[in-house]
């Protein structure tokens, strides 16, 4: 099978569309038959642990690395991504709504010198930091903000250039329980409003469960994909894994425990299912 | 070739090599070369200004080492590192030039200095030479253990806390001290090749700290005393064979390492 | 102090003097605009790397009777075109690799000046004109190269500066926008190469690296705005190179030789106050972005 990208025939609203995509690092085979869909105005949360291939998913669909079997079908317009940890030097002569601008033209060459240009650049600038509640901050030196403005302001940059799709590698990470719950209502709020398909990495799913239309699970290299309470299902995920996995509900957040040990254990079956599959 | 005072060379050169390619595994562990280049460079104004005051070279030069050493880590704490090491280089070479402004020396001293010519050792100067070497090498060995945690982690952790200012110190230092053992009787070029392509070409080879320090260490003694011999027949600068046999070493590493990747890869998929 | 006790008679008509000003100035902006880029991309070393390869390029081409302006640059070309070569993306490795070059590129100007000191043994000094420069001897057949080197640079930098500031957020949000990275790397390096040649062998290798790297990571201090950052650093360069070349002249009659202080003194130490300079109000001044951040536009 040869891996394609082409961007036309999708159905009305569908902005991206994967099937059966495998993905092969260092000559490692990372994920395998992944499949899903994704609308406009929808948000799906792509729950995996550690080493599960959540980055390594983005970075297929933005198209920054190869999948070597399957395709990826892609909305016309772009997409928005921001990718994990970025750490922003303290010193960067930029202000927030430089970045946010840079969202706009940064990928342009040469200068912006017609005026009409600029003030329509100033236009977009100003209604994206208002979507991401920047506004506030947007003089700031962006160096210097905390790490849940730097994510808002990031956000705002995805959205400048109006893609129809939104990619976020584990923006969750690092925010405090508000800042968290704050990014995650901005998530649905920013989908709904401006009619972009979100697709966010986590390795809970328990702060997404209120915004998420659909969960993309990874384990062992392969995806389940379907609203949060038919995939994130004992059945499911012991299938996925390869291996007995229990769901369990307690005080309201869900719990996926290995079989056999303990929670913290997880992990280590998801690992120890990928090199298997690898072998 | 190895009658007389060309022995005198040989022990000189074998004595640098071992400092150099032990201390430059931490140059490559570290991505210290800019420091390793600035030091040794930077420090001929000492040598410049001691000899304006009719001091030893040597003397002014371990004072600028050291002192340039010093401020690069200050520099570098408040800002970039690669920002701070330039500013420090660039303030003692042109201190340097403000003290050759005012000596009457002749400018192909300085070109002695910065160049080098190993072909000219005098017994007298051996012993010192073994002296401070095996002083750093001591010192290498205290602050090893630390020294390789603070590298391999560094890039993990941006903030830092006063254990590792204080290994970064002692690195630093350490540069300084084999500088100052070396820049004399080598010259600054010579030091500076050996503290980085022999590194950097062992820790591509091996995994292995001690390891990868003994096949630094060989690979320079392999490239000083090529270069000898070779510049001793053909006669053109030593510190032109140093540079170009270590960046020919630097791409065999690399392509050995690319050897056994791609021999790798099948195992694994 | 008064203007006129500062300014030593007859310095604005002085030909070299006036030359020297006009083309220090020229060096300073153009250095400090690519100045920034290679603060932000980590790249001093590189930077400095080319500055003292191209000297090679000049001595070879003064052994060869060309003007040595065209070996530098080649040879800077050559230089930065290896780095790219050996660098991968990681910054530690991008060190190595212009520790690899610089070895390599100092290894053949030791050559390079032992071969001229054969063939003719007058050429012995040169190695520190070069390192050192001289500005007070720019002949006026160089403005012309001069003006072409420095417009070629600040276009490049047009062409790429935007993407490069994406590309300083993050390399795979840049990607994803659709910026080549290797091109613009490449790009980048090429607009390196001409400022640090161009200023390398006008005023010197010592004067090139400090005010590529000077200048602008003082301006980073003082601005939080591209464009601004982009003025600040030429005016803390000019005004560098200017107030250096003024007190190299007033130096004449200080001690202890009666001759004059070397400019690059003057100019090295000027870069360094002006950076630590910028350094010291920044705890107190902290507060100040969030606190103007509503004030402003
Ligand atoms: N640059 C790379 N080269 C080769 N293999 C890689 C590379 N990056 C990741 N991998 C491998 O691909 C697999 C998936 O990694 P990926 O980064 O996609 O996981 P992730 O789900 O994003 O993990 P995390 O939650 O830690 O971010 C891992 O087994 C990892 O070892
Ligand atoms: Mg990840």
């Amino acid at each position: 099978m040869s891996a394609r990208s082409v961007p036309a025939a999708l159905g009305a609203d569908v902005v991206c569309a994967l099937e059966g995509v495998g993905v092969t690092r260092d000559g490692r085979r990372v994920l395998a038959g992944v499949s899903f869909a994704l609308r406009a105005g929808e948000v799906a949360g792509l729950i995996g642990a550690n080493g599960a291939g959540k980055t390594t998913l983005l970075k297929v669909i933005v198209g920054l690395l190869a999948p070597d079997a399957g395709t990826i079908r892609r909305a016309t317009g772009g997409v928005g991504y921001v990718p994990q940890k970025v750490l922003l030097d303290a010193d960067l002569p930029l202000r927030a709504r430089d970045v946010v601008g840079l969202g706009v033209d940064g990928q342009r060459p040469g200068l912006t010198l017609s005026p009409t240009r600029r003030r329509a650049r100033r236009a977009v600038v100003d209604e994206m930091l208002a979507a991401v509640d920047a506004t506030a901050f947007a003089e700031a030196r962006v160096g210097e903000l905390s790490g849940g403005q730097q994510q808002r302001i990031l956000i705002a940059q995805a959205l400048a250039s109006r893609p129809r799709l939104l990619l976020l590698d584990e923006p969750l990470a690092n925010l405090d329980l508000r800042a968290e719950q704050d990014v995650v209502a901005l998530i649905g709020r920013v989908a709904r409003e401006q009619g972009v398909g979100v697709l966010l990495s986590a390795h809970d799913v328990n702060p997404l469960v209120s915004v998420m239309d659909r969960v993309v699970y990874l384990a062992g290299g392969r995806a389940a994909c379907g609203p949060t309470a038919e995939v994130v299902r004992s059945e499911v995920l012991s299938a996925l894994y390869g291996s007995r996995v229990d769901v369990v509900e307690v005080g309201g957040r869900i719990v996926v425990v290995a079989a056999t040990t303990e929670d913290a254990h997880a992990h280590e079956t998801d690992q120890a299912v990928a090199s298997g599959l690898a072998t | 070739m190895f009658s007389g005072f060309m022995l005198n060379t040989w022990v000189a050169a074998t004595l640098v090599a071992v400092v150099a390619g032990a201390v430059g595994l931490f140059v490559a562990l570290r991505g210290s070369s800019f420091v390793a280049h600035a030091v040794p460079h930077g420090a001929f104004g000492g040598a410049a200004g001691a000899a304006l005051l009719g001091w030893n070279p040597v003397l002014g030069l371990g004072i600028f080492a050291a002192g340039g050493a010093l401020s690069m880590g200050w520099l570098s704490r408040r800002g970039r590192h690669d920002v701070g090491t330039a500013l420090a280089l660039v303030t003692m070479l042109g201190t340097g030039a403000l003290f050759l402004s005012w000596s009457n020396e002749y400018a192909s001293q300085v070109y002695a200095l910065l160049f080098g010519e190993v072909l000219g050792v005098a017994r007298g100067e051996l012993l010192p030479i073994a002296g401070v070497g095996a002083a750093s090498l001591g010192v290498l060995a205290l602050v090893a253990r630390p020294l390789l945690a603070t590298s391999v982690l560094a890039d993990a952790a941006p903030t830092r806390g006063r254990g590792a200012r204080r290994v970064e110190t002692a690195f630093l230092l350490l540069v300084a001290l084999a500088t100052t053992m070396s820049v004399p009787v080598v010259g600054a070029l010579l030091m500076f090749s050996l503290m980085v392509a022999p590194g950097a070409t062992a820790r591509l080879v091996s995994d292995r700290p001690g390891r990868a320090a003994a096949v630094s260490v060989a690979l320079a003694l392999g490239i000083v005393w090529s270069a000898v011999a070779l510049s001793y027949v053909l006669n053109w600068p030593v510190g032109f064979f140093v540079g170009t046999l270590g960046a020919l070493a630097y791409g065999g590493g690399r392509l050995l390492a690319l050897r056994r990747a791609g021999a790798g890869a099948p195992e694994g998929g | 102090m008064s203007l006129g006790g500062l300014i030593a008679p007859g310095f604005f008509s002085n030909g070299p003097v006036r030359a020297a000003l006009l083309t220090g100035g020229v060096v300073a902006v153009v250095t400090a605009v690519v100045g920034i880029f290679t603060v932000l991309r980590r790249q001093s070393f590189a930077g400095h790397t080319l500055g003292e390869v191209g000297t090679t390029g000049g001595s070879a081409a003064f052994l060869a009777g060309v003007n040595p302006l065209w070996g530098f640059v080649a040879i800077a070309l050559v230089a930065a075109g290896a780095i790219e070569l050996v660098g991968v993306r990681r910054p530690r490795q991008r060190d190595l690799a212009a520790g690899l070059v610089l070895g390599a590129g100092l290894g053949l100007a030791a050559l390079f000046l032992y071969l001229g000191s054969v063939t003719s043994p007058a050429s012995g000094g040169a190695s520190t004109s070069i390192l050192f420069g001289s500005i007070f001897i720019i002949g006026p057949s160089m403005v012309s190269s001069i003006v072409a080197l420095s417009a070629g640079a600040l276009a490049l930098i047009a062409l790429c500066g935007r993407r490069m500031l994406l590309v300083s957020l993050h390399p795979d949000l840049a990607a994803s926008r659709g910026v080549r990275l290797r091109l613009v790397g490449a790009i980048y390096l090429l607009a390196l190469a001409i400022a640090v040649s161009l200023a390398a062998e006008t005023i010197g290798a010592v004067l090139a690296t400090a005010l590529l790297v000077g200048p602008p990571a003082t301006a980073l201090r003082l601005t939080r705005r591209p464009g601004r950052a982009l003025v600040a650093a030429s005016l803390v360069g000019v005004a560098a190179v200017w107030l250096g070349i003024l007190l190299s002249y007033d130096s004449y009659t200080w001690p202890p030789a009666g001759r004059t202080w070397p400019v690059s003194f003057f100019v090295v130490a000027l870069v360094l106050v002006f950076y630590l300079a910028a350094q010291l109000p920044v705890r107190r001044l902290r507060a100040r972005p969030r606190a103007r951040a509503r004030g402003e536009v």
